[in-house]
């Protein structure tokens, strides 16, 4: 028993150490054949880090790449991919934000019903392709990429100032207006006013719920049980369309509240800069992180750090993509060698339980021909 | 049997054909060498036409056109195969298409022929048949392992016995002097088990009614095909109702009905009492179904999560999984160990994964946890299909036990004996419908055989002459 524990946890560290240093090694090999001094780059990263106002922004980063890599968990564990997180996440806090700055309400109430409203409006958004897989069989895949393309293009109309948006005088920004200070989330100050943002620890707290609901509640059980065998599951008592929509919905409110932390806690408004990509990044953390909560944490920690620290690599006279490509090179490494863990994985629990047996085997029938 | 094939790479030994040492990295170089493998489950396109599917892959041979379909005609006609090299796959029956696969097999040049348990899916008279094919080919000059469970086939047609148990030859046997006792106990190293159900338990208390149960299903050219049509029968407290039948036969769809996962076109199904027609799967398995899946790993497992998540599986909702929709694995992992133990399931372990287990022990699994739950009715689809020796007389003790306890049992089974064996009344199913009824006490398998390809219909009387079963139909109706 003890042994197959230490097998797993050591399987379970190997898929992203394996993938890590593949990838750094990949990007390495890149910036050397680029003619790029292929260590500088990674060590002045390194140093960035060491900075406290460079932490804070990776902290800030890594809550919002939480969120977003929650909703794609939640989807890959029942097997549906939900590539709309990002579609999702932008319009909730486009939504959430005019209605934020539309009324004013006491504090708490105030933010809640912001927060409220990203959801709603993230699990709309999801729900409209949970409902074409549910009922008609079109692929979440291809239904949330479009559903994206169609959220930028309905932000865009929105915004504009004979609809929803503001256009704050001598500017070219666009924005929904401010939301007023009863609608801000307490911020966690330190030292030079550097501050964190509350929602990054409401954040890091959902992992707990996530962790919960999927490992100790019947519907956490079934929503795993119909991504590991679809099949299985249904014959188990699942309904497999209601499973669908339950989970494309609650990814897409979990998508919602990916805006919430920079939109409560810093810009107060939603404007053309409002970052995009959170969702396509939260895939990635996703993956690396193995949907566990706590490896999602760690992924996110990391993905954020190359962000925030690949943007000091210009003024040291290296190009700031080096971050990007890095990025990239983790998803490839990742996806590979987590099927290579898992495969070998299978094949090597298959081979202990055949020789454990065997050897027990082999003593019971010992004895019998003795007896005989 | 892998490894001959060369999808798997031994640890070590050889492989010698004609004497010279070979070591295969791929199917395609074992069929180079002139194996050939017929799979248990068959690998044909049921859109194309015998022809096209032997040729597939093997266009180099022979070409696609004349050449090929006389290569194909010539072999069929060597070997007596009657393979009609323009019929559309799908419209064979299982038999031929198992012609079918042995043909593309020898259209490769094959030498050597494994043929893992062909019979499964034969009925008797088919077996024989194919034993005839088998005969020719031996008498050509072809080598053939042929791989079964069942020890009467083997002894039939094999001029050379090898019992394989756990991974290591057991023993060889000479057919002509071996009998199958003996075969059975080199196979489990014990005494030969046997499904005979010895004193009845049948009351006469209904527990599971069906009524008219019928079922369409559209065809993707839009023709309306009945899948299920009248089907009625009751099942009593302590009695085991076996459904004999060809796969495919709307054995899968009577199932997935009983089971609430799918929504048949009429009828009533009445669990205790209760009118359970419209009620959701997982309200049938809390309301006392059990279910022991014909495809356990598609149906019954989660073949990546450790046995006590198995466990878990189907009966999430009920006690010691969860309280009040809270899972409580403490509870779901001791009970996984009582299973484990009660059913002698052989395990290193219960945090495993399911896929590590061998076919029996994750069968015996599968009735431990379908027990646990104290059904009133269970479905035991194929209990013993794929399974060990030695497993297979637990699992049948396992139902025993449970139908002396007042269980009702639907049982479906392609195996003769176990279904004569085990159940107290009979039913034929024939496409999609209840052909025909017999008494297990005084039916054959031959019989029987002959009801499941339709030939015969009504109350089967057990006669000496297999022909004059045909004939209960009139009987029957005469008795009215």
């Amino acid at each position: 028993m003890k042994k197959f524990d230490k097998d797993k946890v050591l399987l379970a560290i190997a898929g992203p150490a394996l993938a890590l240093v593949s990838a750094f090694l990949l990007t390495m090999i890149v910036l050397a054949a680029s003619g790029v001094d292929p260590i500088d780059p990674l060590r002045v990263m390194i140093d960035q880090a060491s900075y406290e106002d460079v932490q804070v922004l990776i902290l800030n980063q890594a809550g919002i790449y939480y969120l977003a890599a929650l909703a794609v968990a939640i989807g890959f564990r029942m097997n549906l991919f939900n590539i709309g997180v990002d579609g999702q996440y932008r319009l909730a806090a486009m939504i959430s934000a005019v209605v934020g700055a539309s009324v004013s309400l006491p504090g708490p109430l105030h933010v809640a019903l912001i927060v409220l409203v990203a959801m709603v409006t993230g699990a709309f958004w999801s729900g409209i392709a949970g409902v074409l897989k549910a009922k008609r069989g079109v692929s979440e895949v291809v239904s949330t990429i479009m559903l994206n393309a169609i959220a930028t293009a309905l932000i865009a109309w929105l915004i504009l100032p004979k609809n929803l948006g503001v256009q704050p005088p001598g500017s070219n920004d666009l924005t929904t207006g401010d939301i007023p200070e009863s609608g801000w989330f307490p911020a966690l100050t330190i030292g030079d006013g550097l501050e964190v943002y509350g929602f990054t620890f409401v954040a890091f707290a959902l992992g707990v719920v996530y962790w919960f609901v999927l490992n100790r509640t019947r519907f956490g059980f079934d929503l795993r049980a119909t991504g590991a065998s679809e099949s299985a599951a249904q014959a188990s008592g699942v309904d497999a369309k209601k499973m669908i929509m339950t989970s494309m919905l609650i990814s897409g409110a979990v998508a919602g509240l990916a805006g919430m932390p920079l939109l409560l806690g810093e810009s107060h408004t939603y404007n053309l800069s409002f970052p995009v990509g959170i969702g396509f990044t939260g895939i990635t953390i996703a993956l690396l992180g193995r949907n566990s909560p706590i490896g999602i944490f760690f992924a996110a920690l990391l993905i954020a750090f190359i962000d925030k620290a690949s943007a000091g690599l210009d003024t040291a006279g290296y190009a700031k993509e080096i971050g990007t490509i890095m990025q990239g090179l983790i998803v490839i490494a990742v996806v590979v060698s987590y099927e290579l863990v898992r495969r070998y994985g299978i094949r090597r629990q298959q081979q202990k339980v055949g020789q454990e047996l065997a050897a027990g085997h082999a003593l019971k029938t010992d004895n019998k021909e003795v007896a005989a | 049997m892998k490894i001959l094939y060369g999808m798997q790479k031994p640890d070590e030994g050889t492989i010698a054909i004609d004497g010279e040492q070979v070591t295969f990295s791929s199917p395609g170089e074992a069929i180079a060498r002139g194996i050939g493998m017929v799979h248990q489950h068959f690998m044909l396109a049921d859109n194309l036409t015998v022809l096209e599917n032997v040729v597939l892959g093997g266009e180099k041979l022979y070409g696609i056109g004349a050449k090929a379909r006389k290569k194909i005609k010539e072999i069929s006609d060597a070997y007596g195969l009657g393979v009609r090299p323009d019929a559309l796959v799908e419209d064979l029956g299982v038999a031929d298409r198992q012609r079918v696969e042995i043909l593309k097999v020898l259209y490769r040049g094959a030498q050597i022929l494994i043929l893992d348990e062909p019979t499964a899916v034969l009925v008797p008279q088919e077996v024989d048949a194919l034993f005839d094919n088998l005969r020719e080919l031996k008498a050509e000059g072809l080598t053939v392992i042929f791989i079964s469970h069942k020890l009467g086939e083997v002894l039939k047609v094999a001029d050379d016995i090898t019992v394989i148990r756990r991974g290591t030859t057991v023993g060889t046997a000479d057919p002509k002097t071996a009998t199958t006792k003996q075969l059975a106990e080199l196979m489990v190293g014990s005494e030969l088990p046997s499904p005979e159900t010895r004193e009845s338990t049948v009351t006469d208390v209904a527990m599971l009614n069906v009524q008219d149960l019928r079922l369409t299903a559209t065809d993707p050219d839009g023709v309306v095909r009945e899948v299920l049509a009248g089907i009625d029968f009751t099942i009593h407290k302590g009695e085991v109702l076996g459904v004999a039948g060809v796969e495919g036969n709307g054995q899968t769809e009577l199932i997935e009905a009983l089971m609430g996962m799918s929504i048949p076109d009429g009828g009533v199904i009445t669990l205790d009492g209760k009118d359970i027609s419209t009620t959701p799967t997982r309200k049938r398995r809390e309301g006392g179904i059990g279910y022991i899946p014909e495809d356990r790993h598609r149906h019954g497992l989660l073949l990546e999560s450790p046995l006590w998540e198995n466990r878990i599986l189907g009966h999430v909702t009920e006690k010691p999984n969860s309280k009040r929709g809270i899972l409580d694995p403490k509870a779901a992992r001791k009970d996984t160990e009582r299973i484990v133990r009660e059913y002698d399931v052989r395990t290193p372990g219960i945090e495993v994964t399911a896929a590590s287990l061998s076919g029996g022990n994750q069968q015996k699994l599968i009735v431990g946890r379908e027990m646990s739950h104290a059904p009133k009715f269970l479905i035991a689809a194929h209990p013993t299909r794929g399974v060990d020796v030695g497993a297979q007389a637990q699992i049948w003790d396992a139902i025993r036990e449970a139908r002396r306890e007042g269980l009702a049992v639907l049982l479906i089974s392609a195996d003769l004996d176990e279904l004569i064996g085990l159940s107290d009344t009979l039913r034929v199913i024939y496409r999609g419908r209840l052909v025909a009824d017999a008494d297990p006490a005084t039916i054959t398998a031959e019989e029987l055989g002959t009801a499941m390809t339709g030939a015969a219909r009504g109350h089967l009387e057990a006669t000496d002459n297999p022909s004059a079963a045909a004939d209960g139909d009139t009987t029957e109706d005469e008795a009215r």
